[in-house]
């Protein structure tokens, strides 16, 4: 896809883009993991990462289905209320025992997943509307399951999952890499994949060369909901608390963010996963330098529009001619 | 006869049916959805909430629902600009806030002029710089907008020492009069919302706004300046948005920091059910009005019959609508679908 420009020099820029929207967030992680430790050796320590990763583990594991959806050229603005709803279902189902309230929460997931890709697939409503629509009912129907004040979850199993470690490394750590390599071999090596990007190129064609669009996408959607409700586990076995009314404020966003600094382009067609990791551990990197410095958080906030705003230019050069 | 089947096969792939008398009348029930849909389900629910529901047929209740719902309204006013352009604005809710903060500030610094002037001015740069974003930039509305909302709100939070000050507005303040009373903000909404209305229907602003919702490809062709018009709705989002707040801190004699969370869904859902597409190039000004007022008595009777769920049950019952709705525009206006 890249022009045909004769200039030696027009070409190299067109590589040197390429490459930097590629591998750009890994350079960038390099860096920043170099100049803190520069600055506190401290900031290397096996407790300061154990506590980087408690933070960027849910966000990475939204972000690994929001990659799927954004390669599909759709996006999903409901996982942030869908790991409401997780949080909320898990102190109802507790009774049965930590792995049912598990097992309903995701449920809960791939049923939003089932009503928001149905929309899409099915009724052809555009992504955004279908998922706002469902941003906002779902935060409201999650507070009324749960009331507005947040619960205790006091599980052993939940919470081990949300704050144990094995061999020094969270476990939810541990199962984000294997979610990483689940779908990064989705994407790459089976048919599925191939017909995700091929979708999220030319809806249109795709239908016309007949792939089954809808049952890819309303997959895509999914997969993302649950993806997003055991995030939403990971929060609650972290915090020891439901608290749906506060739990994935702003998670669709953070996980945009990730995808988009990952080197994923919002017009669909390609997906990158690994990037879509790097992208989650970059931001949550920025945010711990950040506040290692004292930044208050108000300035955190700022500088983190900033970052969005200069990777989404970033990633449009290419994708968006 | 066989042969127009043909043509009718080819043509429904290709996208490119003729219009057959179950089209027109498609077209004519999504037109009347469209215009006439919000304004009579809020007849309907106002119907048979003064029958069904004691207490709600009271001046003083109309009276609470208009003037709670005056200075929020002008969010999706603005909104309905940014939706028939084919944009969204998702930095309404922080940018309200941002316009109360600063309008709070301005009062107890510098007076009532300082206080009008500078969430105005500060909201319309930031809109502006959100629509030069995207339309030089071409970056995608919703995540300029998007970066706008968590921007907005940390220069707020910033101003407000992360929120734990709020500046009162002096109680002399000439600024106050701009809140007072229940008739002084109904009359404001409604003053903005006619202007609205004559902006969109009746200068070159609204009309090229139509076309460049319509077909964005098409409106530049035919010589409109679609950047510059894209451009100014974001900054009149922007301006709404942070005079809004301005004149909720006037109300609210103070700048509350951790107000506007979520105006923007509201205001998005308050549009689209209203009748605008969300793909843009239509809409009107009157059918996002009585689409607030309609969010606005369901909050009303669910503030009544469902008080233990409060606002939760609200957000409920917006998401169901909108995708109601939504639902019924996408099925009503597919006949342009190619697959």
């Amino acid at each position: 896809m890249t022009t045909e420009t004769s200039a030696a020099a027009g070409f190299d820029r067109d590589r040197l883009t390429a490459a930097l929207q590629d591998y750009g967030v890994y350079a960038a992680i390099v860096v920043l993991l170099a100049v803190n430790t520069a600055l506190a050796p401290r900031f290397l320590s096996l407790e300061n990462l154990r506590v980087q990763l408690f933070q960027a583990v849910p966000v990475l594991v939204v972000a690994l289905g929001m990659a799927l959806v954004i390669g599909t050229e759709g996006i999903d603005l409901s996982v942030g209320a869908v790991i409401a709803i997780a949080a909320a279902l898990i102190p109802l189902y507790l009774g049965y025992g930590p792995w049912p309230a598990v097992a309903v929460a995701l449920v809960g997931g791939a049923a939003s997943g089932l009503v928001g890709g149905g929309l899409v697939a099915f009724a052809r409503v555009q992504p955004i509307v279908a998922t706002l629509a469902l941003m906002i009912g779902l935060r409201g129907l999650a507070v009324i399951l749960n009331g507005a004040t947040a619960k205790p979850v006091n599980d052993p199993q939940i919470g081990g999952l949300g704050l144990d470690s094995w061999l020094g490394v969270p476990e939810m750590a541990w199962l984000a890499v294997v979610l990483v390599a689940v779908v990064a071999f989705l994407v790459r090596r089976t048919t599925f994949g191939r017909q995700l990007t091929a979708i999220g190129d030319n809806r249109a064609a795709s239908a016309l060369a007949g792939l089954p669009v809808r049952r890819v996408l309303l997959t895509v959607y999914v997969i993302s909901g649950v993806l997003a409700a055991f995030a939403g586990v990971l929060i609650v076995g972290h915090g020891g608390y439901a608290d749906p009314a506060n739990y994935g404020l702003y998670y669709e966003l953070s996980a945009i963010t990730a995808v988009v600094v990952g080197g994923t382009p919002l017009s669909g067609g390609k997906v990158r996963v690994l990037g879509t990791a790097a992208g989650a551990l970059f931001m949550q990197l920025i945010t711990a330098t950040l506040i290692q410095h004292d930044v208050k958080s108000s300035y955190e906030q700022m500088v983190e529009a900033v970052i969005i705003v200069a990777a989404v230019y970033a990633a449009r050069g290419r994708a968006g001619r | 006869m066989t042969e127009l089947a043909e043509v009718d096969r080819v043509n429904r792939r290709t996208g490119r049916r003729a219009a057959t008398a179950g089209d027109q009348r498609r077209e004519r029930a999504l037109a009347l959805v469209q215009q006439q849909g919000s304004s009579a389900v809020l007849v309907i629910v106002v119907l048979a909430a003064c029958l069904l529901s004691p207490g709600f047929a009271d001046w003083a209740n109309f009276g609470s629902i208009l003037v709670g719902n005056a200075y929020t309204s002008l969010l999706a006013l603005g909104m309905t600009f940014v939706i028939i352009s084919g944009g969204i604005d998702l930095s309404v809710g922080s940018v309200f806030a941002l316009g109360g903060v600063l309008a709070a500030w301005g009062a107890a610094h510098g007076g009532a002029p300082l206080a009008v002037l500078l969430p105005v001015v500060c909201c319309g740069a930031l809109g502006t710089v959100q629509g030069l974003l995207i339309t030089r930039a071409r970056l995608a509305p919703f995540i300029v907008t998007l970066a706008g909302l968590l921007f907005a709100r940390g220069f707020l939070q910033a101003m407000s020492n992360e929120g734990s000050t709020t500046y009162l507005v002096p109680p002399g303040s000439a600024f106050l009069a701009l809140g007072r009373g229940t008739w002084l903000p109904i009359l404001t909404a409604v003053a903005l919302f006619t202007a609205g209305a004559v902006l969109l229907l009746r200068t070159r602003f609204g009309q090229a706004l139509f076309a460049i919702g319509g077909s964005e490809q098409a409106a530049l062709l035919m010589g409109l300046p679609v950047a510059r018009t894209k451009t100014l709705v974001y900054a009149l989002s922007g301006l709404l948005a942070g005079g809004a707040g301005m004149l909720n801190a006037a109300r609210l004699q103070s700048g509350v920091t951790n107000i506007g969370v979520g105006y923007e869904l509201t205001a998005i859902a308050a549009v689209i059910i209203g009748g605008t597409l969300l793909t843009g190039g239509a809409g009107s000004v009157l059918g996002t009005a009585s689409g607030v007022l309609l969010l606005a008595v369901i909050l009303n009777l669910i503030g009544v019959h469902l008080s233990q769920y409060g606002s939760s049950a609200s957000d409920l019952v917006n998401g169901a609508f909108l995708a109601v709705v939504v639902l019924l525009q996408t099925v009503l206006s597919q006949r342009r679908r190619l697959y």
